[in-house]
């Protein structure tokens, strides 16, 4: 390949009709096209009845409420923060839905679509956004880690994890998840290092949701993303983030490579985070509204409901069913997130160790005295 | 089995086998510890007779050691990382310090961190940059991590093994300078506790306190203390993270007079919190503010000038009459 070649490649961050002024994408899986229309692609197909496309088109539906509901209940003061998924939903559920039951997910603070798919409770997330824990679920009874907030530290825990089931001979994968910006971080590097040296059956999932809170994509990389994957050794694919069915088969096609001892798989889900970084960014600073209008066209959800609909498989009784369970998941996250009780002072002292040290079992008596000394003392 | 004479070396190498006997889990991961058993040949042939799933060779990044550490560690696997050289640790501290002393708490308790890190750590080998640090206090000041400095053969057989049946992620500093001191070994003896400090010499006049490879050092000034008719008590602290100062205190008590002595830099070393603590509880007792001897507060210096550098019996002997004229 001449220098030349390599060059002319642009990263373009809003590819596509709605952008003529940037190479068109070749190399883009797609299934279902932004109007709804399905299409087949040379290399990744899926199968899916008329129940399992309808049971992710509630999918999307559900977790974006969950988002919604979360938002405004930060804005109400409930919740500390909030790291919206609002845009990226079907890069979420599509990776989510791929798992099989004995995988295994390594989640960033974002993946509240694929917590859901892994059976989590929303109220176990909301704990963790309203200061009551760190994230209440049981990352060993989900196959779904708890959230990692250091960017790309979990892409090692990840492949480690996958060089324990090569170890024990289990016919399971895993998934780590990672954005755009953590393609920088040597962590994430190392970990592609590792998992293609060992070839662990991890699959590297990438959210390009084209900013690193402010950062455009252009600051992390000169070449696409998935094309990083050849440099180490395994295969990237780059799939419309947004289109949920595109990413259920890369994303299984990749975990079933993994599975059979093919080692790793680089997946960039090329998608946009439509809202703000967390509820205490502001976009308007860092990007136009005219481009958040453009990917507002290929909305994820919206061309799942236009492809039901067109084709029959889902009439407006079932679209209003699942809006109507959808308020209902709203108003019980609500409900539960208001109600829920701060923990206890003790909390934060008993679990820092497996055995807890004589100075801290000293430290927390003194704590425990000091509070009681309130009870008792009147004043 | 029946004793035998070991160096620190061999102790760690024979405590690394029995523990990988006793517990499949067990994992040794680093850099150059398989085919040729370690820079400092720790983990010499253990590969041969465990294969490369457990003792594994791991590519050259010390981030991706304590990284996929972790996962193994959630996995089930009771990683051993070995960290070539002390200075080399760095890479590795936003997982050990962000990762693998959190996650027990972030779990509340679901996801235990049962991981050893291997560091040989101080100076007096006259090595290259990096190669002499001594980084206790950055592990001993993250909760969640564990911190011992083995200071004997005897120590390092059984505390590599208590370590790494241990249920926290430990910080296991070895003396590298002190690597080849030979002490007799007995596989068959019942250890003492891992996370416990010992009195290795009694005395009157003042308690010594040190771990790791300034231990040898603080028996040496007491040797020759007593030459001039001063009697010098030896604390090995064996556990620097949590510190087990209940026979310090004791110690004060009756001697009025504390000398802390390690190669870190004395500013926010051990030492001061050591320092800190015996003047809480020894307060009435102290003839003498306790004093720390320890590296100075700069870049460790090139090779020759670390015997200046560090602290040795000189120094030490130095304190003591210090602490003595009050």
């Amino acid at each position: 390949m001449s220098l030349s070649s390599v060059t002319t490649e642009v990263v373009d961050p809003v590819p596509g009709a709605q952008a003529p002024h940037l190479p068109q994408q070749p190399d883009l899986v797609q299934l279902l096209t932004p109007e709804g229309e399905r299409v087949e692609h040379p290399e990744y197909s899926v199968d899916l009845d008329d129940q399992q496309l309808r049971d992710l088109y509630r999918d999307l539906v559900l977790v974006r409420r969950w988002d919604v509901e979360a938002t405004a209940l930060q804005r109400q003061g409930e919740l500390g923060i909030w790291a919206s998924l609002l845009g990226q939903e079907a890069a979420q559920i599509g990776a989510g839905r791929a798992l099989a039951p004995g995988d295994t997910a390594f989640p960033t603070y974002r993946e509240h679509g694929v917590a859901w798919t892994r059976g989590v409770d929303p109220l176990h997330v909301m704990s963790l956004f309203r200061g009551v824990d760190n994230g209440g679920w049981d990352p060993v009874a989900t196959g779904f880690n708890l959230y990692t907030v250091v960017i790309g530290a979990q892409c090692l825990h990840a492949t480690g994890y996958a060089m324990g089931l090569q170890r024990d001979g289990a016919e399971a994968a895993v998934l780590a998840f990672f954005g755009d910006g953590a393609t920088s971080q040597g962590e994430v590097n190392e970990a592609m290092i590792w998992a293609a040296s060992f070839s662990a059956p991890v699959v590297f999932f990438c959210q390009n949701n084209q900013y690193a809170i402010s950062v455009p994509l252009e600051r992390q990389s000169r070449v696409p993303l998935y094309r990083r994957a050849a440099g180490f050794g395994f295969p990237g694919v780059r799939v419309d983030g947004n289109d949920v069915l595109a990413v259920l088969a890369v994303t299984k096609a990749a975990l079933a490579a993994a599975r059979e001892g093919q080692g790793p798989t680089f997946v960039e889900a090329f998608t946009y985070r439509m809202g703000a970084h967390t509820t205490s960014d502001d976009p308007t600073r860092y990007r136009l509204a005219s481009e958040l209008e453009e990917w507002k066209l290929r909305d994820p959800i919206a061309r799942v409901k236009a492809y039901l609909a067109r084709s029959g498989r889902a009439g407006s009784d079932f679209f209003a069913a699942v809006e109507a369970e959808a308020d209902e998941l709203a108003a019980r996250i609500r409900r539960g997130t208001v109600e829920m009780p701060d923990p206890p002072g003790t909390a934060m002292f008993d679990q820092a160790y497996a055995e807890q040290t004589p100075p801290l079992a000293a430290q927390q008596a003194q704590f425990e005295a000091y509070q009681a000394s309130f009870e008792e003392g009147g004043e | 089995m029946t004793s035998q004479t070991l160096t620190i070396g061999k102790a760690l190498n024979l405590g690394l086998r029995r523990a990988m006997e006793d517990d499949a889990k067990v994992v040794l991961m680093g850099e150059d510890i398989g085919r040729l058993g370690g820079v400092f040949r720790i983990t010499d042939g253990l590969q041969k007779d465990f294969g490369e799933d457990r003792v594994v060779d791991t590519p050259l990044a010390e981030a991706g050691i304590l990284g996929t550490a972790v996962g193994l560690a959630m996995r089930g696997y009771r990683p051993v990382c070995e960290i070539q050289f002390d200075g080399f640790v760095f890479p590795a501290y936003n997982q050990i310090v962000t990762q693998v002393a959190k996650i027990h708490a972030r779990s509340r308790g679901k996801l235990p961190m049962p991981i050893v890190i291997r560091i040989p750590f101080g100076g007096g080998i006259g090595a290259v940059e990096h190669h002499s640090e001594s980084p206790e206090a950055y592990f001993a000041h993250t909760p969640g991590l564990k911190v011992v400095a083995v200071s004997n053969p005897v120590d390092a057989y059984w505390g590599i093994q208590q370590a790494i049946a241990h249920p926290d992620p430990i910080v296991f500093l070895e003396p590298k300078r002190r690597y080849w001191e030979k002490a007799e070994v007995d596989p068959d003896a019942t250890p003492g506790p891992l996370f416990a400090s010992r009195v290795v010499r009694g005395g009157d006049d003042v308690s010594v306190l040190a771990y790791g490879p300034m231990v040898k050092t603080a028996l040496q000034a007491a040797e020759a203390a007593a030459e001039e008719g001063r009697s010098l008590e030896v604390v090995d602290l064996r556990t620097v993270s949590p510190l087990d100062l209940d026979p310090v205190f004791e110690s004060v008590r009756r001697t009025g007079r504390c000398v802390v002595v390690h190669e870190a830099p004395v500013t926010l070393g051990l030492g001061a919190e050591i320092a800190a603590r015996v003047t809480e509880e020894c307060f009435f007792s102290l003839e003498a503010p306790v004093l720390r001897v320890g590296g100075y507060d700069i870049p460790y210096p090139p090779s020759k000038l670390e015997e200046e550098y560090l602290p040795d019996l000189d120094r030490v002997l130095d304190a003591v009459d210090r602490a003595m004229g009050f």
